[in-house]
């Protein structure tokens, strides 16, 4: 169950690497296609960066270098199957369907949600590190309750890996054997401390002390993390129990928009992961062996353009929310408390709808 | 009319065994709670008739209770869990602050945050420590929390049903050491909403509002103030959050004096909560200061002196004493 290699099918220079459990199983337009997803989201995140730094966002977590991570897993995902993220899951967020102008909701402090989360079968952002697992083990419990074959994939990363819940999740998923897959993004660094804090192993060796398969995978290798992420998940639907998945990658960009990494790490580090860029490799694949010309690349380019332009008119657009509004959804039934405050905004003259 | 006479302990049980009859979503998690039944034997044989897959013995790991029963109730699940005593409930608080009580509005009211904490609340049974606290202010305290308080057996019957039934998560607080009371439970119709307050006895001199095991002590005040002369009005709150705050202040505008009895220690408390409530909204009804009976601020003490904390009766008729001497 252990082994100390990572899963890799393509090179840092786009090369097919062989390997003894796994192979790819994505045609040609399935790997454009994930280009093109991995294109996309690292340009609407650049274009989220600038619209923070021109402050028209409160704050945004950039997801730059994790497109493979996110695109690979998130491919793998049945419409069935359920999500529950962290607060850095853009590209998860993406292939679930969520528009967004819908994950910036958050960003620019109109709500404390964004989107209906049963709609896309993809939760809500979890900032407090690691809660989210509990959360999906627990409605794996229900899909085993009701007989169904679906799975669920929670999101977190090397930080959390350290919080109680997380490893509670994990008790709790062996001893059920709950269908949940674990996807730990080890981008390396929590803020400005290193992974070598949180873990004195490999963070995906904690699966077995557990008593359920760990896999590492090259984070950065979109090919690997689809094949891996999508035997876990069938593994899962049909009765096999958790997998723990650990994406070795790295967070190219700072922590957040608030954090500056140049504090706490070398450029030299950030030059090597650069090397390891997870779209540069795929563009070199499919070129070599597909023989895509330029043009089709150009087109991706202006479909990314044309997506990260009505993204900032979107966010420009995004108004409110009403005051009022604080009142809504806080309990189904009235609660005095609340009702009192909503009359004395009323009474205040603060917000209200037309 | 059918009635049965019947603990607390019992009730409950019998009221959980017809919630999980009535919705099949209904599960039951907690740690001990299958085959032994819950250390106080709550859940005495419903996993036996329910199955294994509704009523959960869970690993020992409460965040992971609350956390998973949110999940679970993502699923459309109603999940009714056990936090085995209170002084365990820590574990579980970023679960219940952070998630249980936000995921409703976050969500826009598309998740129902369907659970029930419960939690065996209070001293009184001579236990070691981490067994007897009241940590009921802290969720009080938290927006998209519920927290209600049984007293009687009846009570405890109707009021984990509706508790079940509510679309918002409840704190459901139950006091161990009346578990094993009876009581007479009417198995046809809820007496009362599951937040309203209720008066248990009538009077006309101050009213003393108390919950849980509260409720009881001021009762026997009540019988002895009643031999010196003095007419206690005594009001169960049961809901704690939301308060009902109308019952309460008809009251006191009959009595003009108010004692609030609580088990918890008294900074911020839910006795806090009901005493400034009232002075805002009754001051010319009140004719004494509003006065609270707590127990000490103190971590809960070895449970040999645990009647020295706990507000006693003779505690409660002191208050009494000193409302009634503000005569106007």
């Amino acid at each position: 169950m252990i082994g100390d290699e990572l899963v890799q099918l393509l090179s840092p220079e786009g090369e097919r690497v062989e390997h003894p459990d796994y192979d790819s199983s994505l045609t040609h337009d399935e790997i454009l296609s994930f280009y093109r997803d991995m294109v996309i989201v690292r340009r609407l995140c650049n274009e989220s960066t600038s619209l923070q730094r021109q402050g028209q966002l409160a704050l945004w977590a950039p997801l730059q270098g994790q497109e493979a991570a996110q695109i690979g897993a998130g491919r793998a995902l049945a419409p069935s199957d359920f999500t529950f993220p962290s607060y850095r899951e853009h590209g998860i967020a993406w292939t679930r369907g969520v528009p967004p102008k819908d994950m910036l909701r958050i960003f620019r402090a109109t709500t404390t949600g964004g989107w209906d989360p049963q709609r896309y079968r993809h939760s809500l952002p979890t900032v407090v590190l690691g809660d989210q697992t509990l959360h999906a083990v627990g409605y794996a419990m229900g899909i085993q309750r009701d007989g169904a074959e679906e799975a669920v994939m929670t999101f977190f990363g090397d930080g959390a890996s350290s919080q109680g819940d997380v490893l509670e999740s994990f008790v709790w998923a062996a001893s059920f054997s709950a269908p949940v897959v674990f996807v730990l993004q080890n981008n390396q660094w929590a803020i400005s401390e290193p992974a070598s804090l949180q873990t004195k192993i490999p963070l995906y060796h904690r699966a077995h002390g557990f008593g359920f398969p760990g896999v590492r995978v090259d984070g950065n290798d979109v090919l690997a993390m689809y094949e891996v992420a999508r035997r876990a998940l069938d593994r899962a639907r049909t009765g096999g129990g958790p997998t723990l998945i650990e994406a070795y990658t790295y967070r190219m960009g700072a922590h957040t928009t608030s954090d500056d990494p140049t504090r706490y790490r070398v450029d030299a580090e950030v030059e090597v992961w650069r090397h390891r860029d997870p779209i540069e490799r795929v563009k070199a694949l499919l070129v070599r062996e597909h023989g895509v010309p330029r043009a089709t690349f150009d087109e991706i380019g202006a479909q990314a353009e044309a997506l990260a332009l009505q993204l900032r008119e979107d966010v420009l657009a995004m108004d409110g929310p009403d005051p009022q509004s604080m009142f809504d959804h806080v309990y189904a039934e009235p609660h005095p408390l609340v009702d009192a405050g909503r009359r004395e905004l009323v009474e205040l003259g603060i917000g209200g709808r037309a | 009319m059918t009635t049965q006479t019947m603990t607390m302990a019992r009730a409950l049980n019998e009221g959980l065994r017809r919630a999980m009859e009535k919705d099949k979503k209904v599960l039951l998690m907690g740690e001990d709670i299958g085959k032994l039944g819950g250390v106080f034997r709550i859940t005495d044989g419903l996993q036996k008739d329910f199955g294994e897959d509704r009523v959960i013995d869970a690993p020992l790991a409460e965040s992971a209770i609350v956390g998973t029963a949110v999940g679970l109730a993502i699923r459309g699940y109603r999940t009714v869990v056990e936090i085995q005593f209170d002084g365990f409930v820590y574990p579980a608080f970023d679960q219940i602050v952070s998630q249980v009580a936000k995921l409703r509005k976050r969500s826009d009211g598309v998740y129902t945050m369907g659970l029930v904490i419960r939690l065996p609340f209070q001293g009184g049974i001579g236990a070691i420590e981490h067994h007897s606290e009241s940590p009921e202010a802290y969720f009080v305290h938290t927006a998209g929390l519920r927290v209600v308080a049984c007293s009687t057996p009846n009570d405890a019957y109707w009021m984990i049903q509706q508790a079940v039934e509510h679309d918002d998560p409840i704190i459901f607080c139950e006091p161990k050491s009346r578990y094993w009371e009876k009581g007479e439970v009417d198995l046809d119709r809820p007496p009362n909403g599951l937040f309203d307050a209720v008066v248990r006895r009538e009077g006309t001199d101050v009213t003393v509002v108390a919950y849980g095991a509260m409720v009881k002590t001021c009762l026997r005040a009540a019988e002895v103030a009643a031999g010196e002369g003095r007419s206690l009005e005594v009001i169960d709150a049961r809901g704690l959050s939301p308060l009902d705050i109308d019952t309460m202040a008809q009251s006191l505008d009959k009595t003009g004096r108010l004692v609030v009895v609580q088990e918890a220690p008294p900074s911020a408390s839910v006795g806090s909560e009901i005493a400034a409530t009232l002075a805002e909204r009754c001051f010319y009804a009140l004719r004494a200061p509003a006065t609270r009976v707590s127990a000490y601020h103190v971590p809960y003490p070895p449970s040999r002196i645990e009647d020295a904390y706990r507000p006693s009766v003779d505690r409660v008729l002191d208050a009494v004493d000193r409302v009634m001497e503000f005569d106007q």
